[in-house]
């Protein structure tokens, strides 16, 4: 007698990924498609893909996707989201893409309360061009750019988004989770339902930040990855819920 | 055609636009086309449409990218520093074949320049403006009649080739009160630049993949030869598009020994100073094209067979005279046609007279 565990969820298409040895999207990928797969929203979901690894999102989403300008993805996705008000909007960005390129465009949509849900992937670094300094970048951080590590007295400290937009009455929703332990992907995926919840319910702008692994750039094994996460980046970027205004209690 | 009104050209840009089916507007103060989101404000609730003021030129025409996506009829408008700023989003949207409206009301430049009606963004407009290879429809309206009209098909021109169209104004259009009568859209459609042409389905748009497979919007095709065959597509669709569309106001060139050559608001001047022309025995054209892209080569080449003196007038320092010599080369070596330019730019404006002045010099 047999029985399945686990199997693909039809949010996601039967696809081989493209995504480096021990990264975090393709993790975030699967809890985002679970999420609306199992809310009943996959027909009537439009996402996002930024510029950066995840703008190939749509070779995995089972959903219509388009791109956006690099930075560019809240205000795409914020008309849309006025275009299409009962339909399901995701803007998926990486942290060059939200933090640094399109901080206007993320304050902004997050401002004016725009009933979007953002899934922020932070992993301290550029990943698509190889692993440049962010604005995630940790104090002391080598990439290549920051070749020394990066100097705080002269590039600034590490830029917490979750608690950022956390501030803004427009956000009903910020969350931080984390990727690199089973009991932590279970949580991620509760906080992306909740934002969704937000969404669906009308109440404002969501976003959940994944704190994330980027072995191939980090120059680290998937394993020293969960490691370093856990020892350095998880101190600097706490996980935890920042904002509810759902109206439900928090898990 | 409406009851006459006596409006200003951004106001009437705005209306025609509302009339011609756009329920999306996304703009950023920019003098001197801030009637524009003030009038949308107030008129697209009463619409049943959205008007969001952004945070940026970047952001407003990202969200008509947003907004095309969705499958909604979508415009920004501003003035030639804002529009500098929108050119990676209007690159885009030419890539991933979004329509929309973008207007630009020109004003001096470069740099932050002045707020003086200016022609100086023809280059921009007309060669793409943005990074790429890719062409917009470029639309430049004379009078507030014609910025209502000329509004209205281009949001049929976008439609129907999937490509985003300019309207390309100036300072002086766009602030200058005037009698407008706005034509009924059913008509317009039938007698405009659409010319009754069928509107194909938006089957593109990404609405939720209901009872279908997932849909894709995108511009990144990193497969070996995969964009350089979105190129060639792209480059087909800009073929017929140069084939079926260019379009002039050509008036008295028949029997010319000068022809005027010149678009929107220095071809209005250039029209009074024609029929002074005229007044005083001088056999003088005038050559006015309304798509500055599609630029209406023949038209000009049809008139170069019998005149080979022209005077190209215009508010910048001599960016469409390119285009006129490129089209009269057509017909007859450059070594033996005079064209001539009386240029304007920094915010001038021509008076009626120079344009006579200098008409008479290059006949002399």
């Amino acid at each position: 007698m047999s029985r399945q565990l686990f199997a693909r969820t039809p949010g996601l298409k039967d696809t081989v990924t493209t995504y480096c040895s021990g990264c975090g999207h393709g993790v975030a990928h699967r809890l985002l498609a679970e999420a609306i797969e199992e809310s009943g929203a996959r027909e009537r979901t439009v996402a996002v893909a930024p510029v950066g690894c995840a703008v190939y999102g749509y070779d995995y989403w089972n959903f219509d996707t388009t791109e956006a300008a690099h930075g560019r993805t809240p205000a795409v996705a914020a008309a849309i989201k006025r275009v299409l008000p009962d339909r399901l909007v995701i803007s998926y960005q990486g942290d060059g893409d939200l933090a640094s390129i399109g901080l206007a465009e993320i304050m902004h949509a997050a401002n004016r309360g725009d009933r979007i849900t953002v899934i922020f992937i932070n992993n301290t670094n550029y990943g698509m061009t190889g692993g440049q300094m962010a604005p995630t970048t940790l104090a002391g951080q080598v990439t290549t750019t920051t070749p020394l590590g990066r100097d705080s007295a002269t590039t600034g400290q590490p830029l917490k988004v979750a608690e950022l937009l956390a501030t803004l009455p427009g956000v009903k929703y910020a969350a931080r989770g984390a990727l690199h332990k089973p009991g932590l992907v279970r949580k991620a995926k509760s906080l992306i339902q909740k934002a969704l919840a937000v969404q669906e319910a009308g109440l404002g702008f969501s976003v959940v930040e994944l704190v994330s692994l980027c072995p191939t750039n980090w120059g680290l094994t998937t394993l020293q990855s969960v490691e370093l996460v856990e020892k350095q980046i998880v101190p600097v970027f706490p996980l935890g819920v920042f904002k509810d205004e759902s109206g439900a209690k928090a898990e | 055609m409406s009851a006459p009104m006596f409006m200003k050209g951004n106001e009437a840009m705005a209306e025609a636009a509302i009339r011609a089916d756009c329920r999306f507007y996304f703009g950023y103060p920019i003098t001197p086309q801030n009637e524009v989101p003030a009038y949308m404000s107030r008129r697209m609730p009463e619409a049943g449409g959205t008007f969001l003021q952004a945070e940026s030129e970047l952001a407003a025409i990202n969200m008509v990218f947003g907004a095309a996506v969705a499958g909604a009829r979508a415009m920004t408008s501003s003035s030639s520093p804002g529009i500098s700023l929108k050119q990676e989003g209007i690159s885009y949207m030419a890539a991933c074949e979004l329509p929309g409206v973008i207007a630009n009301i020109m004003r001096g430049g470069p740099g932050l320049g002045n707020i003086s009606p200016s022609q100086s963004d023809y280059f921009q407009a007309t060669r793409g403006g943005g990074h790429g290879d890719y062409r917009l429809i470029v639309l430049a309206p004379h009078t507030v009649t014609e910025l209502a009209e000329l509004t209205m098909d281009a949001f049929d021109l976008a439609d129907y080739y999937r490509n985003p169209v300019m309207i390309l104004g100036d300072g002086l259009l766009g602030q200058m009160m005037e009698k407008v009568e706005f034509p009924e859209p059913e008509a317009r459609r039938r007698t405009g630049l659409l010319r009754g042409r069928p509107l194909p389905p938006k089957d593109w748009a990404l609405t939720g993949a209901q009872g279908r497979p997932p849909r894709l919007i995108r511009s990144l095709l990193m497969q070996p030869g995969v964009l350089e065959q979105h190129n060639f597509h792209l480059a087909e669709k800009y073929a017929r598009i140069e084939r079926d569309e260019p379009l002039a106001e050509v008036i008295g060139c028949e029997d010319a020994d000068v022809v005027l050559a010149g678009f929107g608001t220095s071809a209005r001047v250039a029209k009074q100073a024609r029929e002074m022309l005229r007044a005083r025995g001088i056999k003088a054209g005038l050559f006015r094209p309304i798509t500055l892209w599609p630029f209406p080569y023949a038209q000009l080449a049809a008139i170069a067979r019998t005149t080979r003196r022209f005077l190209v007038v215009e508010m910048n320092l001599g960016q469409m005279i390119e285009d006129v010599q490129l089209a009269v080369a057509r017909e007859r070596s450059l070594k033996d046609a005079t064209i001539a330019l009386l240029p304007r730019p920094g915010g001038g404006v021509p008076v009626p007279e120079e344009i006579v002045d200098k008409t008479l010099e290059v006949l002399r």
